[in-house]
Order: C-alpha cells, then sequence, then structure tokens
C-alpha cells in the first residue's frame, strides 16, 4: 500500500513538463487571470482562470469546461499557476472530483518557471473540444453536514490552513493549524517528501486517520495541503471546498485562542 | 538561480561562528513525542524545552515561542531571510526584536518546534540556552566597534564569552538564568543592571596599553532590581574568563535553589552584602587560575573586520531628498569613529516585524552595510552600520519603501514594551500595544524632533517582572489591575528618574496611572517641565534633580509632581467612559489573569 501510494505522482518536475510539452502528451492548464495568461504563459499552455471555474462549480458545468480545454479521461494534464500553487490545486482537485485520475501540478510557479527562461510565448493554441465522462469522487468532498457527522471520531483530522492569526482568532473547533506557507519549501510549491513527512509525522498526521482540509473560503490553500497530504502518500484525504465562509454563513459553532492579544504582535 | 541573484552584489558575508548543532532539532522533536505520550513529566519536559529556547505562551500548553540567540547581537542577510521564512511558515508572519538582541517567535506549535531547529542550523543560529537556567544570550553594545567614546571594540571579547559558555557543562543546571553584558563605553550603558557587566578601559603599563574591562556584578532589573557593584578598579583581559567562570561557580554553589522568586545572583550579593561577595570572588579567581590543568583564556578573535562599501549602481538622475530625511537622519543615525560612516537605527514598533520586512532588511543589508551585517540593540531595535554618508538619503528611501523608516529611534518616541498579554503567561496588561500607542502619538506630536526630549526614555513592562525594563526609564511603567467597585482597568505603576549610565540608577516610585491615562499623564509631565525647565534642560536632567532631591523650582520632590497628575488618574464611572475599563487591545472587560511563568523554571 505504502509503495503503492508513494508513486502516485503528485507534482511534475520542470524537465518533464519540457519534454511532455515538446511531445506534446500533456495538456497544460495555465488557471491565472486571462489577462496574465494572455500577456504570456508557458508554450502550449491553456488558460482555465480558477474564477471561471468558481463562478460555478457543480459537476455539470465544470466538466464542459473541462471538455472545452480538450481534455478527456486519458489525457495527462498537468495544472500550474502564480500563487504557490493553491489555485491550480484547487482546479486540479475539482478535474479529479470529477473523475479524472492523471493530473498534477507543476513542481513550481510559472514566475519561477519565468525567471529561468523557460520556453514561455503569448500564442493562445487551437483546442478541440473533448468529451470527458462523469464519475464523481465523492470521497475526495467533504461537507458540512459531513464534518457535523465526523466530529466525535477520534480517528479524523481537521486541518485548518489559513495564516496562524486567523486561525487563533476563529476556527472550526478540534481544528489543527498548518498554515499553506508550512507547506512549500523556497522554490518549489510542496516540500521535499522527506520533509514533508516529518513536519506531519511530528504533528501526528498519519495514515491511521482520515484527515481533511480546510481554508478560508474556496479551498485553494487547502486544496493545496490535500495534494501535500498526498505527496507523501496519505491519500485518505478529503477537501471542505466550501470551507471557513460556508461554515460562518452557517452560523456553526467555532473556537477561538482566548485571553491573550495577539493580534498586537503584528507589525502592519 | 533567479533574476535577482544575478544581480551584482559584494560577496556575501558568512559569519564565522556556527552556533547551531543539527542534532538537537532530532533530540527536540523526539522528546516533545515522547512528552505528549506522557513518558516525561511536565517539569522535566519543561526544563528541556526551555534550555532550548522554547517558551511557554500564555494560557496553552498547545504552543510555544521559540526566542533565537544573536551572540553579541550580530545578525547577518541570510538569516533575516530564513528568519522572514520561519515566522511565516511556523508563527503570526511577524517577529519580534527583544531588549537582550534575541528574536521571538511567537504562538509556534510545540511540534513544530524541531522543524525551526532545523531550519535556524542551516544558517548557524540557535536558541540553545536562550532561556532556562543557564548563561543567557551575551549582549554587546551595538555601537561596539564604531563608538566615539570606547577604549576598544568589545565585540571579539562578547563572541568569546558566548561561544565558552555555550552548552558548557558548568552552565546547564544553575540555581537561576544568568545574563552577561559587554558594552562600548559608560555613556552608552547597560553594564549596571545585569549580573555580570563589562565596559571596555585600559591602562598604561610599562608604556604599553593594557587592554582590560571594569566589571560590575549583581545588579539586575525585576521583581527587585539592583544597580551592579564594580569588582575592583581593572581586570585585565586576561583575567576576564577566569573572573566569569569565578563569579558563575560562586553562583552555582551558593544560589538560592529553593526560593525561585528570589534566586537571582543580585539577591544573594543584596543578602550576602557586597564587600563579603567581592572577596569571595576575588579568592574563587585565584582558586579558578591555580586550578586549571591548562590555560583557559577567552578565544578573542581580533582579526579587524572587512570593511568595504557596496558598489552601488547609482543613478545619478539627481532623484530629490525625500521628505523626512533631515528628521530621520536627526534621530535615528549616529557618526561613527570612522570618517565618513554612520550606524543607521531602525526602531521596531515594540520590536515587532513582518516577514516581509525581515526579508527586505537582507537586501538593505548588503546593499548598504560595509561590514555586511547588522546588530540588534538594547531597545528592541536594529542597527545597520558602516552606512557610507552618501548612502544615507538612498537607504532611507529604501527603508521607507518597507515601512521602516519611523523617525525617532534614538529618542523617547521609541518606547520599550514587553510582551505583555499578547503571549506572555505572567502578564497583567497590554504593554506591548501600549508602547504602541505612545509612539504614534508621540510621533505625530514630533517629539522625536524636540532636542529637550531626544535622551529620555519610556520603558513598559506588563507585570512588575521588568522584562520592559521600567526601572532605567526616564519615565516607567509596569503594570496591574485595579478596580472600582465590582469593576477592573488595567493600571500601571509610575517611576521617573531611572537610568543604566555611569549615574545609574533605579526609578523613584511616583504613582499609579489607568491604562487609558498614561499618555495624557506624560503630556502632563512634559508640560511641567517645560513650564520649569532651566535653559540647559532636558527632560532626563530635570527629572534627575528632583529626584535627587536638587531643585530649587515649585517641583522640587516626586511628591510635587505626584499632587500635579492626581487629578488626571481619578477614575470616571463606567457610564461616563466605559472604554477607560478597556485594556488597549480588547473589547471586552478588564480582568487580570496570569498562567504559571517560566523565568523561574
Amino acid at each position: 500500500m505504502c509503495c503503492l501510494t508513494d508513486s502516485t505522482k503528485i507534482t511534475t518536475d520542470i524537465d518533464s513538463v519540457r519534454s511532455e510539452i515538446r511531445d506534446n502528451s500533456i495538456r497544460l492548464i495555465d488557471v491565472r487571470r486571462e489577462s496574465d495568461y494572455k500577456e504570456d504563459h508557458i508554450s502550449g499552455a491553456v488558460n482555465l482562470p480558477l474564477a471561471t471555474l468558481l463562478s460555478d462549480d457543480s459537476p455539470e458545468r465544470v466538466l464542459k469546461l473541462f471538455n472545452s480545454v480538450g481534455i478527456d479521461d486519458e489525457t495527462s494534464v498537468v495544472v500550474y499557476d502564480d500563487t504557490f500553487g493553491a489555485l491550480a490545486s484547487r482546479v486540479a482537485w475539482t478535474l479529479e472530483y470529477i473523475g479524472h485520475s492523471d493530473v498534477s501540478l507543476l513542481e513550481t510557479t510559472y514566475g519561477h518557471w519565468k525567471s529561468l527562461g523557460l520556453e514561455n510565448d503569448s500564442v493562445t493554441p487551437e483546442i478541440q473540444n473533448k468529451d470527458h465522462s462523469m464519475n464523481l469522487q465523492s470521497d475526495i468532498m467533504a461537507t458540512s453536514d459531513y464534518l457535523d457527522s465526523v466530529k466525535t471520531r477520534d480517528d479524523v483530522i481537521l486541518i485548518d490552513n489559513r495564516e496562524r492569526l486567523n486561525f487563533l482568532e476563529q476556527h472550526i473547533p478540534g481544528a489543527v493549524s498548518l498554515p499553506y506557507r508550512t507547506l512549500a519549501s523556497s522554490d518549489k510549491i510542496l516540500r521535499p517528501k522527506e520533509d514533508m513527512k516529518r513536519l506531519l509525522g511530528n504533528r501526528g498526521i498519519s495514515e491511521n486517520s482520515e484527515i481533511i482540509t480546510y481554508c478560508g473560503s474556496v479551498g485553494t490553500l487547502s486544496g493545496l495541503a490535500y495534494y501535500a497530504l498526498k505527496s507523501v502518500g496519505l491519500n485518505n484525504a478529503k477537501l471542505y471546498v466550501r470551507s471557513f465562509k460556508e461554515w460562518k454563513n452557517l452560523q456553526k459553532p467555532t473556537e477561538k485562542q482566548e485571553d491573550a492579544n495577539y493580534w498586537d504582535l503584528s507589525a502592519e | 538561480m533567479t533574476t535577482s541573484n544575478l544581480k551584482q552584489t559584494a560577496k556575501p558575508v558568512k559569519p564565522k561562528i556556527n552556533w547551531a548543532r543539527t542534532e538537537e532539532a532530532d533530540n527536540f522533536a523526539e522528546t516533545v513525542k515522547l512528552y505528549r505520550q506522557g513518558k516525561y513529566d511536565d517539569a522535566s519536559f519543561r526544563r528541556y524545552r526551555l534550555q532550548h529556547g522554547a517558551y511557554g505562551t500564555r494560557m496553552t500548553s498547545d504552543y510555544a515561542m521559540v526566542r533565537i540567540k544573536l551572540p553579541a547581537g550580530e545578525i547577518y542577510p541570510h538569516q533575516f531571510e530564513k528568519l522572514s521564512q520561519l515566522s511565516e511558515q511556523y508563527s503570526i508572519g511577524n517577529a519580534h526584536f527583544t531588549t537582550r538582541e534575541s528574536v521571538q517567535l511567537h504562538w509556534v506549535i510545540l511540534e513544530d518546534v524541531s522543524e525551526i531547529l532545523r531550519s535556524l542550523a542551516e544558517v548557524g543560529m540557535t536558541t540553545r540556552e536562550a532561556c532556562g537556567n543557564s548563561v543567557r544570550n551575551v549582549l554587546c553594545s551595538p555601537l561596539a566597534g564604531v563608538c566615539s567614546e570606547e577604549k576598544f571594540d568589545s565585540t571579539p571579547y562578547a563572541l568569546a564569552t558566548a561561544k565558552f559558555f555555550l552548552r558548557n557543562p558548568m552552565t546547564q543546571a544553575l540555581p537561576r538564568k544568568f545574563k552577561f553584558t559587554f558594552t562600548c563605553c559608560e555613556k552608552h550603558g547597560m553594564a549596571r543592571i545585569v549580573d555580570v557587566g563589562l565596559i571596555p578601559q585600559t591602562r598604561e603599563v610599562d608604556g604599553e596599553i593594557q587592554r582590560g574591562f571594569k566589571i560590575f556584578l549583581g545588579g539586575g532589573l525585576g521583581n527587585k532590581s539592583f544597580v551592579g557593584h564594580q569588582l575592583e578598579e581593572f581586570t585585565p583581559e586576561d583575567d576576564v574568563l577566569y573572573t566569569s567562570i569565578a563569579v558563575v561557580r560562586l553562583f552555582d554553589r551558593l544560589g538560592d535553589r529553593v526560593n525561585l522568586a528570589r534566586n537571582r545572583m543580585r539577591y544573594l550579593v543584596n543578602e550576602m552584602g557586597w564587600e563579603k561577595f567581592q572577596n569571595l570572588v576575588l579568592k574563587e579567581r585565584a582558586v579558578v587560575r591555580a586550578t586549571q590543568s591548562v590555560i583557559t583564556r577567552l578565544k578573542v578573535d581580533k582579526t579587524p573586520i572587512e570593511i568595504r562599501r557596496p558598489i552601488q549602481i547609482t543613478d545619478e538622475s539627481g532623484e530629490s531628498t525625500p521628505d523626512g530625511f533631515a528628521r530621520w537622519l536627526k534621530t535615528n543615525t549616529v557618526k561613527q569613529k570612522q570618517s565618513d560612516f554612520r550606524s543607521v537605527f531602525i526602531t521596531l514598533e515594540a520590536g515587532d516585524v513582518t516577514s516581509n520586512q525581515l526579508n527586505a532588511l537582507a537586501d538593505i543589508i548588503r546593499d548598504f552595510s560595509a561590514e555586511g551585517k547588522a546588530r540588534a540593540g538594547y531597545v528592541q531595535n536594529l542597527a545597520i552600520r558602516y552606512v557610507h554618508e552618501d548612502d544615507l538619503s538612498r537607504l532611507y528611501s529604501r527603508l521607507l519603501q518597507v515601512g521602516l523608516a519611523k523617525s525617532g529611534a534614538l529618542t523617547m518616541t521609541a518606547p520599550i514594551g514587553c510582551s505583555g498579554t499578547t503571549s506572555c503567561n505572567l502578564a497583567l496588561t497590554n504593554s506591548h500595544r501600549l508602547a504602541k500607542e505612545i509612539q504614534r502619538k508621540f510621533l505625530s506630536l514630533k517629539f522625536d524632533e524636540d532636542d529637550d526630549l531626544m535622551d529620555s526614555s519610556i520603558k513598559i513592562s506588563g507585570c512588575p517582572n521588568s522584562c520592559g525594563q521600567h526601572g532605567i526609564a526616564t519615565i516607567g511603567f509596569f503594570g496591574g489591575g485595579a478596580r472600582v467597585g465590582k469593576d477592573m482597568y488595567a493600571n500601571y505603576q509610575m517611576s521617573l528618574g531611572g537610568r543604566s549610565d555611569d549615574e545609574t540608577m533605579l526609578g523613584q516610585i511616583c504613582l499609579r496611572v489607568p491604562a487609558k491615562r498614561v499618555i495624557p499623564v506624560i503630556l502632563k509631565i512634559i508640560e511641567l517641565f517645560k513650564q520649569h525647565k532651566k535653559p540647559d534642560d532636558t527632560l532626563k536632567s530635570w527629572i534627575h534633580r528632583i529626584v535627587n532631591g536638587n531643585e530649587d523650582s515649585d517641583i522640587k520632590s516626586i511628591n510635587d509632581i505626584k499632587s500635579a497628575l492626581e487629578s488626571l488618574v481619578v477614575p470616571p464611572t463606567k457610564e461616563d467612559d466605559p472604554d477607560f475599563y478597556l485594556d488597549y487591545g480588547s473589547d471586552t472587560s478588564y480582568h487580570t489573569k496570569t498562567g504559571k511563568g517560566e523565568c523561574a523554571a
């Protein structure tokens, strides 16, 4: 089990992406804003801005979107962004959710790619519509009802990926804090495996648990955390995709670190 | 390699001393696991945790504060970058510079501390013995080496002392914490308020200049503060380590291990009487000298530092001097003894700095400091030294861009505020926020430009334990609670006339001032001073005369000041002024709440 999961590809390294671009054997998705994409992007990439996807992320709608950028069941997809991998993660997770298995994240950001002087241009490739099947993977999605149903279970770990001060101020009861910045290394969107294993191991986050991640609003930071977990073989993971924004709107109970003025330690 | 790496800069200056040991990170992680499994009792774990620089956090055992030592205050650009990263990853996106040349990361999850230790080791930094009953960070004046009044640079001696005692078995289980401070000169002070304080001095012996120190023992600020005593007229440099070892050994042997609240060395000195203690030290030193099997000396590295002005890619496009430059130049910079160079002080709001600012500082230091590194100061601040006069306005512009160009760094408008209720278990008030409020108010009133106020200081502690060093402030405050009926409010005890230079004395208690009246009360004191001052007076010299009974105007005693202020500190009713009953930074009713302190742990 462990060896199998270890071989799952979560990120794709720069060299592989470059050769796959040359072979035309992947579909590269740029999830930045359209205006940024139009300026320049990795050669051959198509644009699917996260905002477009989020404007209606019902399975039927997103299936159409993925079809329109030329993805069918067999397409090998690599997603990238310029926001430390968080936006790319949310798109990759959505693709996984509708039943696509061959999707990974570019190991670095577009900004870094460009700073290395690697292939980029402003050409928008012509894409043929494809036809992807629908096979919803509901076991990777958590809803607020689901969170309610597992709140007494000891073998479920809820991870909050927002910044520490926001966590201290308010969080879902029982959650542990793992700010998204903790997941990256200086030039990669995810730490090296050994580092990630050690970090999570110290926290007692292991394969013995089911793990649910959430963040502030739309599941981007927590999407990255979802892939961080998978990168070290913690596959029993779910994304609470509507995250803390929904939780608060539903007026569900929250917890707070009491009796301390931690905000006043901030220089901002 | 990124584009910014391609930029041409001077050869990076790397630290000569690696303070870290990576295996301590592994041990820490393992020990936390054992502790969580119940295989370590609370007391032993706490001792271990503190010895590795992880302090407890207010009202919770889930979080720690990680204190990173900067021996002699030195910090290098790549270390700033590391701190920036760590503050974002494991803390609150901010770091905090202390009064003892350390950097603190607050609200760190205990299980993440080992990750911080591991990362720090990559850049040669340590948290070892930053807390606990050990020799704490060895301080050195931020001006050592550039001060025009110093006899010689004490930095190499501070570094050698730090190196000698760090992880030394002799200092792993002292009765209580133990502090060394090296300074540059009498004026810049701080030598008499610490266990061992050292001021460089020289004398001529047979036509040769001999280096040595004035050594002060038994000083310290705390619940009860004492001013240190000078051991002897001149301690030659070769005797500095013997003296230090002798003092540490005496304290280890005679210090009170039972009564934790009264067991700093200053209490021992006070109880025994100075002359007796002095004799014991001199005898112990003779024993130490005689019984060392090999000659033990401080390994003082006297190679001169390399001073190389970074190459500037200047545009001579005649950019105008930015607004506020003259004010900043006056209140934030000091001429060095090296001609054409200045030391630039950066005031951080009560020591707080964001991760972005830390990152920016790394490049700023590379681009502007001819010694290629920076120094932490005594007052939660930072000094960038060896900045060429011609580069100052450009440096000011760069600091402006990242919000680090606040003026008044060397004036009364840069108060100290300990961490208070933002994170400390012992705190009774939000001293941290109060310091920020005072700074904002006084800068808006341009008090930093007032020569009369320049040499005064304001220092605030959130409890009687003096982390904010209120005892040596011109105007000092320590926090407590008070009540009207059943309603409580944050209240500070105010002291006046403290100082830490060659006339070191502790401030004298004046009166209790409610938190929300601290600013009006200080303003009133300044008003009284302006009314009664003599032409050459500064606020500091005026108060000094009053507390020493040498003033002859209407206001001639602490009691006279007290009478003039009393009407300002009367509590209003809760109906008239509900805000009075809230401490700064809080929107709920004030009540005192503390956990167990670990200073004595």
